[in-house]
Protein backbone atom coordinates (compact mmCIF):
# COMPACT_ATOMS: atom_id res chain seq x y z
CA UNK A 1 0.00 0.00 0.00
CA UNK A 2 0.94 3.31 -0.73
CA UNK A 3 0.37 6.50 1.41
CA UNK A 4 0.63 10.28 -0.19
CA UNK A 5 2.41 11.95 2.66
CA UNK A 6 2.88 15.40 4.29
CA UNK A 7 5.80 15.83 6.55
CA UNK A 8 6.13 19.31 7.70
CA UNK A 9 9.13 21.69 7.85
CA UNK A 10 10.08 20.91 12.14
CA UNK A 11 10.12 16.88 10.55
CA UNK A 12 12.86 17.38 8.32
CA UNK A 13 14.96 18.83 11.44
CA UNK A 14 14.46 18.82 14.53
CA UNK A 15 12.04 16.34 14.82
CA UNK A 16 13.32 13.75 12.63
CA UNK A 17 13.10 11.36 14.93
CA UNK A 18 9.03 11.25 14.56
CA UNK A 19 9.12 10.69 10.82
CA UNK A 20 12.23 8.50 10.38
CA UNK A 21 10.38 6.06 13.10
CA UNK A 22 7.45 6.37 11.28
CA UNK A 23 8.63 5.66 7.91
CA UNK A 24 10.33 2.34 9.24
CA UNK A 25 7.61 1.44 11.20
CA UNK A 26 4.99 1.74 7.97
CA UNK A 27 8.07 -0.34 5.99
CA UNK A 28 7.46 -3.21 8.70
CA UNK A 29 4.08 -2.95 7.80
CA UNK A 30 3.93 -3.07 3.84
CA UNK A 31 3.16 0.68 3.17
CA UNK A 32 5.46 2.93 1.18
CA UNK A 33 5.09 6.49 2.39
CA UNK A 34 5.23 8.58 -0.51
CA UNK A 35 6.05 12.49 0.27
CA UNK A 36 4.19 15.07 -1.66
CA UNK A 37 6.66 16.81 -4.06
CA UNK A 38 7.22 20.60 -3.65
CA UNK A 39 5.52 20.82 -0.16
CA UNK A 40 5.64 24.12 1.73
CA UNK A 41 5.20 24.89 5.60
CA UNK A 42 1.65 24.47 6.77
CA UNK A 43 1.14 27.68 8.48
CA UNK A 44 2.34 25.77 11.77
CA UNK A 45 -1.00 27.59 13.45
CA UNK A 46 -4.46 28.33 11.83
CA UNK A 47 -5.40 31.59 11.74
CA UNK A 48 -8.65 32.50 13.80
CA UNK A 49 -9.24 35.90 12.12
CA UNK A 50 -12.05 34.90 10.29
CA UNK A 51 -10.93 37.09 6.84
CA UNK A 52 -7.04 36.70 7.27
CA UNK A 53 -7.78 33.84 4.01
CA UNK A 54 -3.61 34.95 3.30
CA UNK A 55 -2.63 32.88 5.98
CA UNK A 56 -4.74 29.99 4.74
CA UNK A 57 -2.68 29.81 1.05
CA UNK A 58 0.22 28.21 2.42
CA UNK A 59 -2.04 25.11 3.93
CA UNK A 60 -4.57 25.09 1.31
CA UNK A 61 -1.32 24.75 -1.41
CA UNK A 62 -0.02 21.58 0.05
CA UNK A 63 -3.60 20.31 -0.27
CA UNK A 64 -3.63 21.53 -4.04
CA UNK A 65 -0.08 19.73 -4.49
CA UNK A 66 -1.54 16.28 -3.46
CA UNK A 67 -4.38 16.62 -5.25
CA UNK A 68 -2.44 17.20 -8.24
CA UNK A 69 -0.21 14.24 -7.78
CA UNK A 70 -3.18 12.04 -7.48
CA UNK A 71 -3.55 11.75 -3.69
CA UNK A 72 -7.43 11.28 -2.35
CA UNK A 73 -5.80 10.78 1.22
CA UNK A 74 -2.77 13.13 2.65
CA UNK A 75 -1.25 11.51 5.99
CA UNK A 76 0.48 13.55 8.02
CA UNK A 77 2.10 12.64 11.73
CA UNK A 78 2.89 16.53 13.39
CA UNK A 79 -0.61 17.35 15.80
CA UNK A 80 -0.09 21.08 14.66
CA UNK A 81 0.53 19.97 10.26
CA UNK A 82 -2.62 18.06 11.03
CA UNK A 83 -4.31 20.79 12.70
CA UNK A 84 -4.32 23.83 10.41
CA UNK A 85 -4.02 21.47 6.55
CA UNK A 86 -7.49 19.97 8.38
CA UNK A 87 -8.84 23.15 8.84
CA UNK A 88 -8.01 24.69 6.04
CA UNK A 89 -9.37 22.16 3.69
CA UNK A 90 -12.64 22.47 5.96
CA UNK A 91 -13.08 25.72 4.51
CA UNK A 92 -12.14 24.83 0.92
CA UNK A 93 -14.92 22.15 1.07
CA UNK A 94 -17.37 24.03 3.18
CA UNK A 95 -17.31 27.76 2.59
CA UNK A 96 -18.33 28.70 -1.08
CA UNK A 97 -17.37 32.27 -1.05
CA UNK A 98 -13.72 31.65 0.86
CA UNK A 99 -12.68 29.19 -1.73
CA UNK A 100 -13.43 31.10 -4.49
CA UNK A 101 -11.04 34.14 -3.01
CA UNK A 102 -8.50 31.66 -2.46
CA UNK A 103 -8.38 29.49 -5.70
CA UNK A 104 -8.66 33.08 -7.62
CA UNK A 105 -5.62 34.20 -5.53
CA UNK A 106 -4.06 31.12 -6.21
CA UNK A 107 -4.53 31.40 -10.05
CA UNK A 108 -1.03 29.57 -10.85
CA UNK A 109 -2.49 26.21 -9.52
CA UNK A 110 -5.56 23.78 -10.22
CA UNK A 111 -8.79 25.21 -8.22
CA UNK A 112 -9.28 22.98 -4.65
CA UNK A 113 -12.56 22.23 -2.90
CA UNK A 114 -11.55 20.26 -0.70
CA UNK A 115 -11.21 16.80 -2.10
CA UNK A 116 -8.17 15.55 -0.63
CA UNK A 117 -8.99 14.09 2.96
CA UNK A 118 -6.42 14.77 5.56
CA UNK A 119 -5.60 11.97 7.64
CA UNK A 120 -3.26 11.44 11.31
CA UNK A 121 -1.58 8.40 10.83
CA UNK A 122 -3.22 7.21 14.29
CA UNK A 123 -6.55 7.94 12.53
CA UNK A 124 -5.10 5.86 9.56
CA UNK A 125 -3.65 3.31 11.34
CA UNK A 126 -7.06 2.02 13.02
CA UNK A 127 -9.08 2.38 9.81
CA UNK A 128 -6.75 0.70 7.46
CA UNK A 129 -4.28 -1.15 9.11
CA UNK A 130 -6.18 -2.34 12.46
CA UNK A 131 -4.89 -2.75 15.81
CA UNK A 132 -5.08 -6.33 15.01
CA UNK A 133 -3.10 -6.97 12.36
CA UNK A 134 -0.40 -4.49 14.41
CA UNK A 135 -0.77 -6.89 17.37
CA UNK A 136 0.17 -9.51 15.30
CA UNK A 137 2.92 -7.65 13.77
CA UNK A 138 4.55 -6.83 17.09
CA UNK A 139 8.26 -8.29 17.33
CA UNK A 140 9.35 -6.63 20.92
CA UNK A 141 6.35 -6.28 22.86
CA UNK A 142 6.07 -2.99 25.04
CA UNK A 143 5.41 -5.04 28.74
CA UNK A 144 5.21 -3.81 31.73
CA UNK A 145 6.17 -0.01 30.29
CA UNK A 146 3.74 1.86 31.53
CA UNK A 147 2.95 5.22 28.75
CA UNK A 148 0.70 8.04 29.48
CA UNK A 149 -1.26 8.80 25.95
CA UNK A 150 -0.66 12.42 25.68
CA UNK A 151 -2.86 14.53 22.94
CA UNK A 152 -2.34 17.79 23.75
CA UNK A 153 -4.16 20.87 22.30
CA UNK A 154 -4.65 20.15 18.36
CA UNK A 155 -5.58 16.63 18.01
CA UNK A 156 -9.19 16.83 19.08
CA UNK A 157 -9.93 20.89 18.74
CA UNK A 158 -11.64 21.79 17.62
CA UNK A 159 -14.58 19.21 16.86
CA UNK A 160 -14.80 19.47 13.44
CA UNK A 161 -11.42 17.81 12.37
CA UNK A 162 -10.66 15.97 15.41
CA UNK A 163 -9.12 12.64 15.57
CA UNK A 164 -11.71 11.64 18.14
CA UNK A 165 -14.29 13.24 20.50
CA UNK A 166 -12.91 15.51 23.34
CA UNK A 167 -12.18 13.44 26.02
CA UNK A 168 -11.68 10.09 24.63
CA UNK A 169 -8.20 8.80 23.91
CA UNK A 170 -9.49 5.07 22.03
CA UNK A 171 -6.47 6.01 19.07
CA UNK A 172 -3.33 6.27 20.78
CA UNK A 173 -4.58 3.86 23.95
CA UNK A 174 -5.58 1.24 20.73
CA UNK A 175 -2.18 1.71 19.65
CA UNK A 176 -0.37 1.19 22.88
CA UNK A 177 -2.30 -1.79 23.85
CA UNK A 178 -1.73 -3.46 20.23
CA UNK A 179 2.32 -3.00 21.45
CA UNK A 180 1.87 -4.71 24.55
CA UNK A 181 2.19 -1.64 26.35
CA UNK A 182 0.28 -0.96 29.86
CA UNK A 183 -1.74 2.90 28.86
CA UNK A 184 -1.81 4.92 32.06
CA UNK A 185 -4.43 7.69 31.29
CA UNK A 186 -4.21 10.80 32.81
CA UNK A 187 -6.08 13.75 33.43
CA UNK A 188 -3.92 16.21 31.82
CA UNK A 189 -3.90 14.12 28.50
CA UNK A 190 -5.62 17.15 26.90
CA UNK A 191 -3.60 20.10 28.31
CA UNK A 192 -1.92 22.03 26.72
CA UNK A 193 1.92 22.14 26.92
CA UNK A 194 3.00 25.52 27.17
CA UNK A 195 2.58 25.70 23.63
CA UNK A 196 4.54 28.76 22.04
CA UNK A 197 4.48 30.66 25.68
CA UNK A 198 7.71 29.26 25.95
CA UNK A 199 9.42 32.12 23.80
CA UNK A 200 8.34 35.10 25.92
CA UNK A 201 6.65 33.32 28.93
CA UNK A 202 8.98 30.61 29.72
CA UNK A 203 8.34 30.67 33.48
CA UNK A 204 4.43 30.24 32.41
CA UNK A 205 5.27 27.75 30.25
CA UNK A 206 7.14 25.33 32.18
CA UNK A 207 4.85 25.36 35.17
CA UNK A 208 2.39 24.27 32.91
CA UNK A 209 4.64 21.20 31.68
CA UNK A 210 5.30 20.67 35.09
CA UNK A 211 1.86 20.22 35.69
CA UNK A 212 1.20 17.50 32.91
CA UNK A 213 4.07 15.47 33.81
CA UNK A 214 3.60 15.43 37.93
CA UNK A 215 -0.30 14.33 36.46
CA UNK A 216 1.12 11.80 34.47
CA UNK A 217 3.65 10.48 36.96
CA UNK A 218 0.74 10.27 39.51
CA UNK A 219 -1.01 7.96 37.39
CA UNK A 220 1.57 5.93 37.46
CA UNK A 221 2.94 6.40 33.98
CA UNK A 222 6.75 5.94 33.40
CA UNK A 223 6.94 7.22 29.73
CA UNK A 224 4.43 9.70 27.43
CA UNK A 225 3.87 9.10 24.24
CA UNK A 226 3.18 12.70 21.59
CA UNK A 227 2.97 12.95 18.15
CA UNK A 228 3.37 17.01 18.29
CA UNK A 229 6.90 18.24 18.12
CA UNK A 230 5.99 21.68 20.07
CA UNK A 231 4.94 19.21 23.06
CA UNK A 232 7.84 16.95 23.20
CA UNK A 233 9.97 20.01 22.83
CA UNK A 234 8.42 21.64 25.94
CA UNK A 235 7.67 17.82 28.50
CA UNK A 236 10.43 16.33 26.76
CA UNK A 237 13.75 18.73 25.49
CA UNK A 238 13.00 21.30 28.72
CA UNK A 239 12.14 17.76 30.93
CA UNK A 240 15.97 17.69 32.47
CA UNK A 241 15.66 21.83 33.22
CA UNK A 242 12.52 20.82 35.57
CA UNK A 243 13.80 18.39 36.81
CA UNK A 244 16.70 20.32 37.84
CA UNK A 245 15.00 23.07 39.29
CA UNK A 246 12.54 20.85 41.57
CA UNK A 247 9.21 21.73 39.41
CA UNK A 248 8.77 17.58 39.14
CA UNK A 249 10.31 15.10 41.12
CA UNK A 250 10.02 11.71 38.55
CA UNK A 251 11.26 12.09 35.01
CA UNK A 252 8.48 11.11 32.50
CA UNK A 253 10.72 10.12 29.84
CA UNK A 254 8.87 11.36 26.29
CA UNK A 255 8.13 9.42 22.85
CA UNK A 256 6.52 10.11 19.81
CA UNK A 257 4.09 7.29 19.15
CA UNK A 258 5.74 6.18 15.69
CA UNK A 259 9.06 5.40 17.93
CA UNK A 260 7.13 3.30 20.20
CA UNK A 261 5.47 1.76 16.67
CA UNK A 262 8.60 1.35 15.38
CA UNK A 263 10.83 -0.36 18.48
CA UNK A 264 7.81 -2.81 18.85
CA UNK A 265 7.54 -3.53 15.27
CA UNK A 266 11.49 -4.65 15.39
CA UNK A 267 12.79 -1.54 14.04
CA UNK A 268 16.72 -1.25 14.57
CA UNK A 269 16.60 2.00 17.85
CA UNK A 270 18.75 3.70 15.21
CA UNK A 271 16.41 3.99 12.69
CA UNK A 272 14.60 6.11 14.93
CA UNK A 273 17.12 8.76 16.11
CA UNK A 274 16.58 8.51 19.60
CA UNK A 275 19.28 10.63 19.71
CA UNK A 276 16.89 13.58 18.97
CA UNK A 277 14.91 12.73 22.20
CA UNK A 278 16.49 13.41 25.82
CA UNK A 279 19.17 10.36 27.24
CA UNK A 280 16.75 9.25 29.53
CA UNK A 281 13.84 8.30 26.33
CA UNK A 282 16.50 5.29 24.93
CA UNK A 283 17.59 4.35 28.35
CA UNK A 284 14.00 3.69 29.81
CA UNK A 285 13.52 1.50 26.98
CA UNK A 286 17.11 -0.71 27.30
CA UNK A 287 16.15 -1.19 31.04
CA UNK A 288 12.58 -2.55 29.98
CA UNK A 289 14.11 -5.04 27.37
CA UNK A 290 12.10 -2.77 24.99
CA UNK A 291 14.92 -2.75 22.29
CA UNK A 292 15.63 -5.32 19.14
CA UNK A 293 18.51 -7.27 20.05
CA UNK A 294 21.53 -6.03 17.90
CA UNK B 1 4.78 79.33 -45.31
CA UNK B 2 3.96 76.09 -45.13
CA UNK B 3 5.14 72.58 -43.78
CA UNK B 4 4.33 71.00 -47.00
CA UNK B 5 6.16 73.31 -48.99
CA UNK B 6 9.27 72.90 -46.90
CA UNK B 7 9.40 68.85 -47.26
CA UNK B 8 9.62 69.62 -50.87
CA UNK B 9 11.98 72.51 -51.37
CA UNK B 10 14.27 71.67 -48.73
CA UNK B 11 15.40 68.03 -47.50
CA UNK B 12 16.11 68.01 -43.71
CA UNK B 13 19.31 66.11 -42.69
CA UNK B 14 18.45 63.74 -39.64
CA UNK B 15 20.91 63.19 -37.54
CA UNK B 16 20.90 59.90 -35.12
CA UNK B 17 22.52 61.28 -31.62
CA UNK B 18 22.68 59.42 -28.70
CA UNK B 19 18.81 59.98 -27.31
CA UNK B 20 17.57 59.54 -30.81
CA UNK B 21 17.28 56.71 -32.92
CA UNK B 22 16.51 57.05 -37.01
CA UNK B 23 13.73 54.94 -38.00
CA UNK B 24 14.07 52.51 -41.02
CA UNK B 25 12.15 53.43 -43.38
CA UNK B 26 7.70 52.48 -43.07
CA UNK B 27 9.25 50.70 -39.49
CA UNK B 28 6.41 50.43 -37.19
CA UNK B 29 5.66 52.34 -33.87
CA UNK B 30 3.68 51.19 -31.09
CA UNK B 31 2.78 53.27 -28.06
CA UNK B 32 4.15 52.59 -24.41
CA UNK B 33 3.95 53.87 -21.33
CA UNK B 34 7.26 54.64 -19.47
CA UNK B 35 6.65 55.08 -15.47
CA UNK B 36 3.66 56.79 -17.03
CA UNK B 37 3.80 59.02 -20.08
CA UNK B 38 3.37 57.75 -23.66
CA UNK B 39 6.22 57.24 -25.88
CA UNK B 40 6.20 56.37 -29.07
CA UNK B 41 8.85 53.17 -30.13
CA UNK B 42 9.62 50.71 -32.97
CA UNK B 43 8.22 47.98 -32.29
CA UNK B 44 10.57 44.38 -32.16
CA UNK B 45 12.66 46.63 -29.65
CA UNK B 46 13.46 45.19 -26.23
CA UNK B 47 12.25 47.44 -23.39
CA UNK B 48 15.65 48.60 -22.66
CA UNK B 49 16.36 49.97 -26.18
CA UNK B 50 12.80 51.15 -26.26
CA UNK B 51 13.60 53.44 -23.30
CA UNK B 52 16.64 54.64 -24.81
CA UNK B 53 15.06 55.06 -28.34
CA UNK B 54 12.33 57.66 -25.85
CA UNK B 55 15.38 59.04 -24.70
CA UNK B 56 15.86 57.83 -20.93
CA UNK B 57 19.66 57.53 -20.50
CA UNK B 58 20.53 54.20 -18.29
CA UNK B 59 22.99 55.40 -15.36
CA UNK B 60 22.33 52.69 -13.29
CA UNK B 61 20.01 49.75 -13.55
CA UNK B 62 21.46 48.55 -16.95
CA UNK B 63 24.23 46.20 -17.07
CA UNK B 64 25.10 43.17 -19.53
CA UNK B 65 22.16 43.48 -21.61
CA UNK B 66 22.05 39.94 -21.86
CA UNK B 67 19.84 38.42 -19.41
CA UNK B 68 21.99 37.53 -16.82
CA UNK B 69 23.49 40.03 -14.53
CA UNK B 70 19.72 40.70 -12.78
CA UNK B 71 20.31 45.12 -13.06
CA UNK B 72 17.02 45.76 -15.36
CA UNK B 73 14.18 44.11 -13.44
CA UNK B 74 11.32 45.55 -14.95
CA UNK B 75 7.47 45.63 -13.57
CA UNK B 76 4.68 46.15 -16.47
CA UNK B 77 0.97 45.65 -16.89
CA UNK B 78 -0.68 45.91 -20.27
CA UNK B 79 -3.54 48.64 -20.75
CA UNK B 80 -6.91 47.42 -19.45
CA UNK B 81 -5.45 44.37 -17.53
CA UNK B 82 -4.92 44.52 -13.84
CA UNK B 83 -2.25 41.36 -14.07
CA UNK B 84 1.35 42.49 -13.16
CA UNK B 85 3.84 40.80 -15.27
CA UNK B 86 7.77 40.84 -14.70
CA UNK B 87 10.75 40.50 -17.13
CA UNK B 88 14.33 41.86 -17.90
CA UNK B 89 14.33 44.96 -19.71
CA UNK B 90 17.34 43.69 -22.08
CA UNK B 91 15.48 40.30 -22.82
CA UNK B 92 11.45 41.17 -22.59
CA UNK B 93 10.13 43.08 -26.49
CA UNK B 94 7.90 45.97 -25.77
CA UNK B 95 4.33 45.13 -26.50
CA UNK B 96 1.45 47.69 -27.71
CA UNK B 97 -0.13 49.42 -24.17
CA UNK B 98 2.49 48.37 -22.27
CA UNK B 99 2.67 50.25 -18.71
CA UNK B 100 6.10 50.20 -17.48
CA UNK B 101 8.40 50.91 -14.30
CA UNK B 102 12.41 50.03 -13.68
CA UNK B 103 13.43 48.70 -10.61
CA UNK B 104 16.95 49.22 -10.45
CA UNK B 105 17.42 48.26 -6.93
CA UNK B 106 15.50 47.27 -4.44
CA UNK B 107 16.39 47.74 -0.27
CA UNK B 108 16.14 44.68 1.24
CA UNK B 109 18.15 43.38 3.69
CA UNK B 110 21.10 41.83 2.94
CA UNK B 111 22.65 40.47 6.18
CA UNK B 112 26.66 41.07 7.12
CA UNK B 113 28.71 37.59 8.35
CA UNK B 114 31.94 35.89 7.89
CA UNK B 115 31.49 32.66 5.85
CA UNK B 116 34.09 30.79 7.53
CA UNK B 117 32.74 31.88 11.13
CA UNK B 118 28.96 31.20 10.85
CA UNK B 119 29.25 27.54 10.11
CA UNK B 120 27.55 25.11 7.97
CA UNK B 121 24.19 24.50 10.04
CA UNK B 122 20.72 25.69 8.55
CA UNK B 123 20.48 27.33 11.84
CA UNK B 124 22.80 30.27 11.08
CA UNK B 125 21.03 30.83 8.27
CA UNK B 126 17.63 31.29 10.36
CA UNK B 127 19.86 33.20 12.76
CA UNK B 128 20.81 35.62 10.09
CA UNK B 129 17.66 36.03 8.42
CA UNK B 130 14.58 35.50 10.61
CA UNK B 131 12.37 37.12 9.11
CA UNK B 132 12.45 33.75 6.58
CA UNK B 133 9.48 32.77 9.06
CA UNK B 134 7.54 35.15 7.62
CA UNK B 135 7.06 33.29 4.98
CA UNK B 136 3.33 32.58 4.20
CA UNK B 137 3.07 30.99 0.94
CA UNK B 138 1.65 33.13 -0.98
CA UNK B 139 4.09 32.15 -4.12
CA UNK B 140 4.14 35.60 -5.63
CA UNK B 141 7.96 35.27 -4.83
CA UNK B 142 7.89 32.70 -7.82
CA UNK B 143 5.12 34.13 -9.91
CA UNK B 144 7.77 37.41 -10.05
CA UNK B 145 10.99 36.05 -10.78
CA UNK B 146 12.00 36.88 -14.49
CA UNK B 147 14.39 33.78 -14.55
CA UNK B 148 11.49 31.16 -13.49
CA UNK B 149 13.64 30.16 -10.16
CA UNK B 150 11.02 28.29 -7.76
CA UNK B 151 11.64 31.01 -5.22
CA UNK B 152 9.26 29.92 -2.79
CA UNK B 153 9.98 26.47 -3.16
CA UNK B 154 14.06 27.47 -1.67
CA UNK B 155 12.45 29.06 0.73
CA UNK B 156 10.27 26.51 1.83
CA UNK B 157 14.10 23.81 1.50
CA UNK B 158 15.53 26.65 4.05
CA UNK B 159 12.91 26.37 6.85
CA UNK B 160 13.04 22.87 6.58
CA UNK B 161 16.78 23.34 6.93
CA UNK B 162 17.84 21.90 3.77
CA UNK B 163 20.63 24.18 2.68
CA UNK B 164 21.56 21.89 -0.49
CA UNK B 165 18.21 21.90 -1.71
CA UNK B 166 17.55 25.70 -1.31
CA UNK B 167 21.26 26.12 -3.50
CA UNK B 168 20.38 23.87 -6.32
CA UNK B 169 16.46 24.93 -6.69
CA UNK B 170 18.47 28.91 -6.53
CA UNK B 171 20.81 28.34 -8.70
CA UNK B 172 19.84 30.33 -11.81
CA UNK B 173 19.19 33.25 -9.16
CA UNK B 174 20.42 36.67 -10.95
CA UNK B 175 19.95 38.71 -7.65
CA UNK B 176 17.71 40.67 -9.41
CA UNK B 177 15.29 41.56 -6.32
CA UNK B 178 11.48 41.18 -8.02
CA UNK B 179 10.76 38.43 -5.31
CA UNK B 180 12.30 40.81 -2.30
CA UNK B 181 9.55 43.49 -3.92
CA UNK B 182 6.74 41.53 -4.08
CA UNK B 183 7.06 39.59 -0.76
CA UNK B 184 4.19 40.77 1.98
CA UNK B 185 6.86 39.09 4.82
CA UNK B 186 9.97 41.36 3.78
CA UNK B 187 11.66 38.56 3.05
CA UNK B 188 15.29 39.22 1.09
CA UNK B 189 14.87 36.32 -0.78
CA UNK B 190 17.73 36.47 -3.05
CA UNK B 191 20.42 37.56 -0.48
CA UNK B 192 19.05 34.81 1.67
CA UNK B 193 19.53 32.33 -0.86
CA UNK B 194 22.82 33.85 -1.87
CA UNK B 195 24.17 33.11 1.15
CA UNK B 196 22.46 29.38 0.97
CA UNK B 197 24.71 28.49 -2.07
CA UNK B 198 27.81 29.88 -0.38
CA UNK B 199 27.29 28.12 2.74
CA UNK B 200 25.87 25.07 0.84
CA UNK B 201 29.74 25.52 -1.88
CA UNK B 202 32.00 26.24 1.67
CA UNK B 203 30.66 23.81 3.82
CA UNK B 204 28.64 20.95 2.17
CA UNK B 205 29.44 20.27 -1.54
CA UNK B 206 32.53 17.61 -1.71
CA UNK B 207 35.41 19.36 -2.50
CA UNK B 208 37.58 18.93 -6.11
CA UNK B 209 39.85 16.81 -4.91
CA UNK B 210 41.45 17.36 -8.77
CA UNK B 211 41.54 21.08 -8.40
CA UNK B 212 43.09 20.98 -4.84
CA UNK B 213 46.06 18.87 -7.08
CA UNK B 214 46.26 21.41 -9.06
CA UNK B 215 46.33 24.48 -7.58
CA UNK B 216 49.25 22.02 -5.38
CA UNK B 217 50.77 21.77 -9.23
CA UNK B 218 50.84 25.07 -9.59
CA UNK B 219 51.97 26.60 -6.27
CA UNK B 220 54.61 24.04 -6.44
CA UNK B 221 56.28 25.84 -9.61
CA UNK B 222 55.45 22.94 -12.01
CA UNK B 223 54.17 25.33 -14.50
CA UNK B 224 56.23 28.58 -13.95
CA UNK B 225 59.07 27.13 -16.42
CA UNK B 226 56.15 26.93 -19.37
CA UNK B 227 55.09 30.29 -18.77
CA UNK B 228 58.66 32.06 -18.71
CA UNK B 229 58.81 30.54 -22.40
CA UNK B 230 55.75 31.79 -23.13
CA UNK B 231 56.47 35.49 -22.17
CA UNK B 232 59.85 35.40 -23.49
CA UNK B 233 58.34 34.63 -27.22
CA UNK B 234 58.11 37.17 -29.76
CA UNK B 235 54.29 37.91 -30.97
CA UNK B 236 54.98 35.87 -34.49
CA UNK B 237 56.57 32.88 -32.03
CA UNK B 238 53.16 32.82 -30.05
CA UNK B 239 51.11 33.62 -32.62
CA UNK B 240 52.44 30.18 -34.74
CA UNK B 241 52.54 28.57 -31.66
CA UNK B 242 48.63 29.48 -30.76
CA UNK B 243 47.92 28.53 -34.49
CA UNK B 244 49.79 25.14 -34.38
CA UNK B 245 48.81 24.16 -31.69
CA UNK B 246 47.10 21.02 -30.34
CA UNK B 247 42.87 20.86 -29.78
CA UNK B 248 40.80 18.54 -28.81
CA UNK B 249 38.00 18.06 -31.14
CA UNK B 250 34.80 19.19 -30.63
CA UNK B 251 32.44 16.31 -28.92
CA UNK B 252 35.22 14.22 -27.92
CA UNK B 253 33.78 11.93 -25.33
CA UNK B 254 35.50 12.63 -22.13
CA UNK B 255 39.27 10.74 -21.87
CA UNK B 256 38.91 9.78 -25.46
CA UNK B 257 41.29 12.22 -26.67
CA UNK B 258 45.15 12.43 -25.59
CA UNK B 259 47.61 15.16 -27.11
CA UNK B 260 50.57 14.09 -28.71
CA UNK B 261 52.81 16.29 -26.93
CA UNK B 262 52.64 15.15 -23.12
CA UNK B 263 55.56 17.49 -21.77
CA UNK B 264 53.01 19.85 -19.98
CA UNK B 265 50.87 17.07 -19.17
Amino acid sequence: MKISYYPGCTLKSKAANLEAAAVAALATLGIDVEEIDRWNCCGAVFSLTADDLIHQVGPVRNLVRAKEQGATQLVTLCSMCYNTLARANRIMRDDAVKRDTINRFMDEEIDYAGEVEVVHLLTFLEREVGWQKIREKVKVPLEGLRVAPYYGCTLQRPADVGIEPFGSFHLMTGLLEALGATVTPFAAADTCCGSYQVLNGEAGARSTAAVILDNAAASGAEALATSCPLCEYNLGKQQGRLLEAGQITTAVPTFYFTQLLAVALGVAPESCLFDLNSAASLDLLKTKNCLVAA
Amino acid sequence: MCDADNTTTKKTIRVATGDRAILPEGAKTIPIYIMGKKYDVPETLTIMKAMEFAGFKFLRGAGCRGGICGACPTVYRMAGDYKLHYGLACQTVVEANMYLAQIPFFPANRAEYNIEEIGGAAEAIHALYPELFRCVACNLCTKACPMDVDVLGYISALKQGNIKKAAQLSFDCIQCGLCASRCMGEIPQYHIAQLARRVYGRYIQPRAEHLAKRVEEIESGKYDAMLQDLSAMSKEELEKCYVEREREPDMTAPGAWQPKETRYL
